[in-house]
Formats: structure tokens, C-alpha cells, sequence
């Protein structure tokens, strides 16, 4: 006989439920097998109202975000090898609504990537005949690693400031901001600088440091945060001394 | 867009017993209340010192009783902690960069070390303990 793997997973359908509730299932094992494809199985062969996000099965939708016995983790890049033969309970990720079983809402979180800007903010536009804005491979390492996001959430589900109040702005809205600030083609600095500011800007974060330990694609959300600190400090003490500000910016 | 009825989980008080990544950040914040509290205990040394040879005699030989010894060992443990996880999340404040390009984070806590070795060096000769 096969062996078999328990995955015990946290139910919620909104139309019976009136809370959440654990389902075991037993799927069929296989060294090779990820989180997702074990979803899958369930979904085809063992109960079709599980409901769960996926889409590339390689690491960079970011769909397949979930719990895993406790820690967040994209499904499709978490193999149940390293679990085996203990079970493996999975739920929705933290800090987030459940919508329905695995799928949480993130609608908070993506309005919150809108909120910085994420995109570039020139005050001298120029025209299309003079080429493009060329960059060094100094200038580009300086924010791409930051531009790597998926946004597949884990590291809101981290942070557990976020949890505690999510009036934060949290890890990828401030490591995206981070990433364009630090664009050499970008000017709206200035105008992303009250966000960074803001009591629940960056200063809410108390460097837990958990977002950049669980992100899968090595963001360091934790980083681009606390180097805005010292910027928001920077920004502060310029003001408080009266020095204004002597960035070519839009205002 | 919500299905109308979404599931909200609350935080609990012990949110950070479930993970000892938590507990370790937990710890490290208290460990600041050991910094503060040893500074204290400083201050209350050059306090006593300004009193006089009589009043700094009775605080060192308060300072030999085994509850001064406990609670300086775990002040040790403590802002030892302190020290090498704030050394360890130094480079993340920070991008720094030698001839275009960046400098690994490694090297910073490597010169970190060695600047905490130096300036012990200084303080100790300063003193004339080496």
C-alpha cells in the first residue's frame, strides 16, 4: 500500500460556517510533492469545495501563500518531504480575513501598494526623441533587489505588528516605496515622504525582522524599512532646523 | 471584493510563545530593559563615588553579596544578547558602498567586531588594565 501523508486543513465556508474548523485529509505520498500539489489532489480526488489560490506552480504569482504548520509559505515551493511522515496543518494566512478555506483577503494589503506611488514620479518629463533614462549596474542594484516582490503576502503574515494593527503600512508597501525612492530615474521622493513619516508608516515597525526571513524571494523587507527610518530621521531634523528642503522634486 | 462574510482572527496576548523566532525577538527587547538597568547601576557607582571612600567601599561591598553576583551574571547574559543581535541587524539600517558596489553584510559585522574589540583595547589601556 502507497504511503500516506495527513494534511490537516482549516476549513471556513462563509455561507455554513459559523467558524473555522480543522478537516483531515490522508493523500497519497511522494518525495517530489509540494504543498499545492497536495491541495490539488484533495481538490480532484477527495473533496472539490476546498477552495485555495494558485496559479504558476513555480514561485512568482505569488498565489499559493499559506500557513504551513504555523509559518507562511508559498505552497508550491514548500515540499512535503520535509514534513514527513508528521502532518501537516495548513490555513489561511495570518492577518487577513479568510474569505473562504485557504483564500484570504488581501484587499487591505494591495490598496496599501497603491498608496505609495508604486511607479515613477518624474518633475522634468522629457521627450520620447532623447532616448531612455540610462542607468549603471551600480544605480540598478541599488533598488532591485526590491523590485523582486511577488506580493504574495507572507510577510504581512509575519509581521506581527501588522497583526496587532493594521493600520500599518507593513513590509512590501514600504519595500516597494523603498525600491522607487531608490530609483535613479525617480523624483517623488517628496511626495512619498509623508507615508514613510506617518505613525503607521515606518515607524511602527519595531524590526522584528520575520518579514525578510520568510520571504521567498529574498526581498529583506526588513531592510528597506529601517534604511527609510534613517532617511525619516534624516527628513526630520532637516525640517526641525529650518534647512528646508534642497531636493529637485515635485510638489 | 469580500463574499460578504469574512473570517477575522484575533491576535492573541500570547502570539509570541507560537514561534521561536518570536520568543528570541521578545527577549531581545527585554534585554534592553537590562541595558537600562545596568546603566543605572553605573551611575549609582560614580554616585557613590562622589560621596565619598566610605559610601564607595559599602556599595563595592555591596556589590559581593550572591543576589549583586545573580543579577550581574544575567545582566552580563542580557546585554551581551543586546550586543550581538543589534551588531547582527546593523547592516539592514544601512546600504553601504565601496567602489560601486555594495558592501556584503557580513564585512559590516566583521568590521563591527573589530571596532568592539578596539575600542575595549582603548578603554582597558585607558584604565591600565592591559
Amino acid at each position: 500500500m502507497a504511503e500516506t501523508i495527513g494534511i490537516d486543513i482549516v476549513r471556513y465556508r462563509p455561507e455554513k460556517d459559523g467558524e473555522p474548523w480543522l478537516q483531515h485529509f490522508e493523500v497519497p505520498y511522494e518525495p517530489d510533492m509540494s504543498v499545492l500539489d497536495a491541495l490539488l489532489y484533495i481538490k480532484d480526488e477527495l473533496d472539490g469545495t476546498l477552495a485555495f489560490r494558485w496559479s504558476c506552480r513555480m514561485a512568482i504569482c505569488g498565489s499559493c501563500g499559506c500557513m504551513v504548520n504555523g509559518i507562511p509559505k508559498l505552497g508550491c515551493k514548500t515540499f512535503l518531504r520535509d514534513y514527513y511522515p508528521q502532518r501537516v496543518q495548513l490555513e489561511a494566512l495570518e492577518h487577513f480575513p479568510i474569505e473562504r478555506d485557504l483564500i484570504a483577503g488581501i484587499d487591505d494589503f494591495v490598496v496599501k501598494l497603491e498608496e505609495i506611488k508604486p511607479y515613477i514620479i518624474r518633475s522634468d518629463e522629457r521627450p520620447v526623441a532623447e532616448g531612455p533614462f540610462t542607468q549603471t549596474p551600480t544605480e540598478v542594484d541599488r533598488f532591485k533587489q526590491f523590485s523582486l516582490c511577488i506580493n504574495c503576502g507572507l510577510c504581512y503574515s509575519a509581521c506581527p505588528q501588522y497583526g496587532l494593527n493594521n493600520e500599518f503600512m507593513g513590509p512590501a508597501a514600504l519595500a516597494l516605496l523603498h525600491r522607487y525612492n531608490n530609483d535613479s530615474r525617480d523624483q517623488g521622493r517628496k511626495l512619498r515622504q509623508p507615508i514613510v513619516n506617518a505613525e503607521e508608516g515606518v515607524w511602527s515597525c519595531t524590526f522584528v525582522g520575520y518579514c525578510s526571513t520568510v520571504c521567498p524571494q529574498a526581498v529583506d523587507p526588513a531592510a528597506a524599512i529601517n534604511q527609510q527610518k534613517v532617511l525619516s530621521l534624516v527628513d526630520y531634523a532637516v525640517h526641525a532646523g529650518g534647512l528646508g528642503d534642497s531636493q529637485d522634486e515635485p510638489s | 471584493m469580500s463574499a460578504g462574510k469574512p473570517y477575522h482572527r484575533e491576535v492573541t496576548r500570547t502570539w509570541w510563545l507560537r514561534n521561536p523566532f518570536f520568543v528570541r525577538y521578545m527577549v531581545r527587547e527585554a534585554s534592553s530593559l537590562f541595558v537600562l538597568g545596568y546603566s543605572l547601576v553605573l551611575l549609582r557607582a560614580l554616585w557613590a563615588l562622589s560621596e565619598g571612600p566610605a559610601t564607595y567601599a559599602a556599595f563595592l561591598a555591596a556589590l559581593g553579596s550572591p543576589w549583586a553576583i545573580a543579577l550581574h551574571t544575567l545582566a552580563l547574559l542580557m546585554v551581551g544578547y543586546h550586543a550581538v543581535t543589534f551588531l547582527a541587524m546593523a547592516p539592514q539600517t544601512m546600504r553601504l558602498e565601496w567602489r560601486g558596489r555594495k558592501v556584503a553584510n557580513t564585512t559590516i559585522v566583521a568590521v563591527e567586531y573589530a571596532a568592539l574589540v578596539a575600542v575595549c583595547g582603548i578603554v582597558a589601556a585607558a584604565f591600565g588594565v592591559l
